[in-house]
This record gives C-alpha cells, sequence and structure tokens, in this order.
C-alpha cells in the first residue's frame, strides 16, 4: 500500500484523496493515516512544486559545485556536509564516490552572488580542499519531468 | 462497364465503429474514452532500438517468418510466461500485428461450408476474416451473469459437425473478461472431445490483474490444437509498429507462412529489431504499465458504481463494460446522446456484436485526469437521464 502511494505521490502530490483511494481500492481514511505516518516517520519529506523558471521572468542561476575536502578527526564527512547544507542558498548536497565528495547545487539570483558564496564561504573552510563550478545552462529534464517541449496524445477519438 | 467488386467483400458490413467514427472526427473538441490502444508511448529503450536499426541500415527484407532471433526470444517469452515451448524454427511465424496472424490462421485452416465458433461481444475482425475465407460463423453470445466467459455449455450448445474452429479471445475486448485456468480446462475437455481447433487471440495476455494470464496452449492435448496468437501493441504500447505472432504446429504454421510469403513478404524489419530489445528488456516496462491500468480500472470501477452504473469487474484489457440497460435507451442512443450533449466519445457495445445491445464499452487507457474530466461528465448524464425518467 504505502509504495502504491508514494509512487502516485512522487509524480502528483496534490491528487485528490477520494481519487487515490479509488486507485487503490481502498477509503479514504486508510490512505490519509498512511500518509500522515509516513510523514512523520520522514518518508515523506516534503510537497514542492516544480516549476520550470525558464518560462518566467525571474532570473536564476543554478550552478553545481564540485568539492573536494579532507576530512578531519571529529569532522567526518556528515559534519562537514552539515556545515554546507545549512547555507540557504544551498539547494542540494550529495556525498559522492569517484574524484571529488560532494555535489553542491546552489540557486541564486546572478552569478557573481553564485562566486561569491563559493569564494566567501565554501572555498575558505577548513577541509575544503578545492571546489569546481558549473553553470547549469538549460534544464531538458529534472525529477522525471521532461521540461521542453509537449507531447499531445496523437490517438485517433474511436479505434477497436 | 462490368461491376469490378466482389460479391463476397460486398457482402461484408463496414464496422459497427466506422459509422460512430464518422460522427465523432466532425466534433473537434470532443474528449474520449473510447481507444483501443495504450496511451503510453513506446518504452523508449525499445524505440531507441528501432532507430539504431535504421542507423545500422537495417532496411531490407528479413526472411519470411521473421528474425530468428526475434522468434527464438518469442519462444523463450513463451516458455516463461505461460508454460509452452515452441521450435522458433518451424513453429513461429512473425505477422503484422495479431490482426494479420488472425486473417492467416483462418484462411489456412478453413475450407467453405466450416463453421466457426465466435464468442461475442468480441474484437470486429473475426467475422469479416472467417466470411473472407470462406468459413461461416456461428456466434456464441457470452453472458455479463458468467462475467462475459466462455462455458463448456455455451460451447457444446453451438457445436454442428461443421464446427471446425473455435476463437478465443481472452482477455476480451471490449468486456475485459478473463478465462481462469479452470474455465480453459472445462472448455478444452470439449474441444478435445469435438476435435476443434483454437485460435487463441492473447493479445491482452500482459494486461491481466486477478493472478496470472494462462494459455488454452499450455493445458494438456491443447498445444495441438491451438494457433496462440499475440503481439506487441498492448503490452508494449507499440501498436503503430504493427507487429504481431502466431505459434503452433509446424503443419499449420507451414500453410500460414505461406500466406504470408505472397501477402506480405515480412513484417517490417525496423519493428522487428525493436521487439527483440522489448522481450529482452521490457519486463520492468510491461509492469509499470500494468500497475498503472490496474490503478485506472479501480478508479473507473469505482466511479461507475458510485454513479449507479452496473458493471461487472473486469480483470483484463483495458475495458469496462457498463450496463445502461436500465435508461430505455439503445447503446447507440446512448453513446450517440453522451457524445453530442457531453462531447465525450464512447463505443456501444453493439459495436462487437449484437450481444453487446445494453453495454458500453469504457477504455482506460487514460491518465487519471482524464478519466476524471470524462467521467464526471458521464455521471452528470447518468442523472440527466435519471430525471428524464422520473
Amino acid at each position: 500500500m504505502r509504495e502504491k502511494i508514494l509512487s502516485v505521490m512522487e509524480k502528483n502530490s496534490r491528487i485528490d484523496l477520494h481519487d487515490l483511494a479509488l486507485m487503490l481500492g481502498t477509503d479514504e481514511v486508510t490512505v490519509a493515516n498512511e500518509i500522515a505516518d509516513m510523514e512523520k516517520e520522514h518518508i515523506i519529506c516534503g510537497y514542492h512544486t516544480l516549476i520550470n523558471w525558464d518560462n518566467t521572468s525571474d532570473e536564476k542561476v543554478i550552478a553545481l559545485i564540485e568539492v573536494k575536502v579532507t576530512p578531519q578527526r571529529g569532522m567526518g564527512f556528515d559534519k562537514l556536509a552539515e556545515r554546507i547544507y545549512k547555507f540557504s542558498e544551498v539547494e542540494a548536497v550529495y556525498l559522492m564516490s569517484g574524484a571529488f565528495d560532494f555535489t553542491v547545487i546552489i540557486e541564486e539570483k546572478t552569478m557573481r552572488a553564485v562566486a561569491q558564496f563559493v569564494s566567501d564561504k565554501l572555498a575558505p573552510m577548513e577541509a575544503v580542499m578545492s571546489t569546481a563550478t558549473h553553470f547549469v545552462l538549460k534544464k531538458y529534464k529534472d525529477h522525471g519531468t521532461v521540461l521542453v517541449g509537449e507531447s499531445n496524445d496523437e490517438r485517433m477519438l474511436i479505434t477497436p | 462497364m462490368r461491376n469490378p467488386l466482389s460479391d463476397k467483400v460486398l457482402d461484408i458490413k463496414p464496422s459497427g465503429i466506422r459509422k460512430f467514427f464518422d460522427i465523432v472526427s466532425e466534433m473537434k473538441d470532443a474528449i474520449s474514452l473510447g481507444v483501443g490502444e495504450p496511451d503510453f508511448e513506446t518504452p523508449w529503450h525499445i524505440r531507441e532500438e528501432g532507430i539504431y536499426s535504421l542507423e545500422k541500415g537495417r532496411t531490407v527484407y528479413t526472411s519470411n517468418s521473421g528474425l530468428l532471433e526475434l522468434r527464438k526470444e518469442i519462444v523463450n517469452y513463451l516458455n516463461r510466461r505461460v508454460n509452452v515451448n515452441y521450435d522458433p524454427r518451424h513453429e513461429v511465424l512473425i505477422t503484422v500485428g495479431g490482426s494479420e496472424a488472425i486473417d492467416l490462421a483462418l484462411r489456412a485452416m478453413l475450407n467453405p461450408g466450416d463453421e466457426v465458433l465466435i464468442p461475442q461481444p468480441c474484437y470486429v475482425s473475426y467475422l469479416p476474416c472467417c466470411q473472407l475465407a470462406d468459413g461461416v460463423p456461428v456466434f456464441i453470445n457470452l453472458k455479463e451473469e458468467n462475467q462475459f466467459r466462455l462455458t463448456a455449455q455455451e460451447l457444446r450448445d453451438a457445436i454442428t459437425p461443421k464446427s471446425k474452429i473455435l476463437v478465443l479471445p481472452f482477455p476480451n475486448n471490449p468486456t475485459g473478461g478473463v478465462m481462469t485456468r479452470e474455465d480453459l480446462e472445462a472448455i478444452a475437455e470439449v474441444i478435445i472431445e469435438k476435435d476443434l481447433f483454437v485460435i487463441s487471440d492473447e493479445i491482452y495476455s500482459e494486461l491481466t490483474y486477478l493472478g496470472e494470464h494462462v494459455s488454452i496452449a499450455s493445458l494438456p492435448g491443447m498445444r495441438e490444437r491451438t494457433i496462440l496468437i499475440n503481439g506487441f501493441s498492448k503490452a508494449y504500447a507499440m501498436t503503430g509498429w504493427r507487429l504481431g505472432y502466431a505459434a503452433g504446429p509446424q503443419y499449420i504454421l507451414e500453410q500460414m507462412t505461406k500466406i504470408h510469403q505472397f501477402a506480405i513478404m515480412c513484417a517490417p524489419t525496423t519493428s522487428q529489431y525493436a521487439a527483440i530489445e522489448a522481450l529482452k528488456n521490457g519486463d520492468e516496462d510491461v509492469a509499470r504499465m500494468r500497475d498503472a491500468y490496474d490503478q485506472r480500472r479501480h478508479f473507473v470501477l469505482s466511479r461507475l458504481h458510485e454513479m449507479g452504473l452496473q458493471c461487472f469487474e473486469p480483470y483484463g484489457a483495458f475495458y469496462a463494460f457498463p450496463s445502461i440497460a436500465r435508461f430505455g435507451l439503445t447503446s447507440d442512443e446512448f453513446a450517440t446522446r453522451f457524445l453530442k450533449e457531453e462531447k465525450v466519445a464512447i463505443v456501444p457495445g453493439t459495436a462487437f456484436g449484437d450481444c453487446g445491445e445494453g453495454f458500453l464499452r469504457l477504455s482506460y487507457a487514460y491518465s487519471i485526469e482524464n478519466l476524471k474530466e470524462a467521467l464526471g461528465r458521464l455521471e452528470r448524464f447518468v442523472q440527466r437521464l435519471e430525471q428524464e425518467q422520473r
């Protein structure tokens, strides 16, 4: 049941509870209780809106920063990550395998603001050895949703 | 000038859907619950394999029977999914959709006057293909109280000394009915006793929501008297690729291949390469789509019950077949008024045979948002009919 609820809500968090209950062949109360429990257990961590900012007049700069660090005694990856993710401009932080340690995604109004964050906040951290900043030029697909172009129902209205 | 037309072809009635299609196509803003094909696009890895085959210049004929690699994959698939074994070299034929396989099987097996037992309501092509092959169609009217399954008694009652072939279309379009193993065992006994052959159209086999699909070919004594027909259209959302297949005893397949060889040459090469990928790596896609259909199925059935439309629970394909008999309208009148008043296209049950009277075929191969809108309109329409009746 939980998996089914999640697979539907991952694509559409605004789905009507009644509709969701019908789809899963159960009643609204059961679904509502499951959702409430999953919120408590931090399985469901929030309800966000997928926005294609390119289609608004808002200017946004998104940067993906590769960060190499040297973890120190009493200051492992988790602690270091925390020092980074607590900055409000940081959208996401992932610990990576391979040539660098963290992927940090930040969102700012301007490139200057991104540069400032990297040079003033991130790079000077004691454990940070190096950073490489990449700017996002265009988003094609995000969270499993294709943002460019549209797909129409090409089918005829009636077929046998 | 002489009349150039064949009497046999002139005798064939145009599809009941055709007439409705003409009305619908004049309505530009209509929405629909009338489509008999998946709303999903073919999974990308399958499409990509088709594109790759074009890039590699694989633009030539394949052997008449189809690529051996594809036939081998089909044999593997049938073995793992329905537990029947075939020889890929002699017992499998790749066709242009399941429809061609139906036509070939009837043409290869019928002599003039042979009777073909066709359970109705059913897909629109069995009757005309039977007529074109000089067969005599004998309909078996399936009943809602049996969930539109074929019972051994119904089969027995329809058999005459001329009966030769039984068409077995399950999971069923348009009813969504399925045959369980027990149902099949019951009719298999009659089939063997009366020495019939079966054309088992299993195109919706992957869209089964109650246990696993069972093929009649897997029952004892049935493999040698069954032409198993399936394809890629419904399971992998590949309708436009036009690819299906038949599997069965070599001596029948040889004759089918002969007709196919002269009429078609071979199924589209690009589609065949894409289909290999579908069978090798498509199981997850099939499961994902089946889950989505199943959710919609629950949604549609519950909504139909909420608005007071009686509908037996369909366990296969992507159709519901609600009864509208209580409104005192024919299926045709209901569908026509519904289209005009609420701008929703829906197929009257009679398009699938006379015994579809009193029913509608409602396809749930649509997103939940679409279904919600269309069913909301249906509810409004039903309420209006109820008020008129008072």
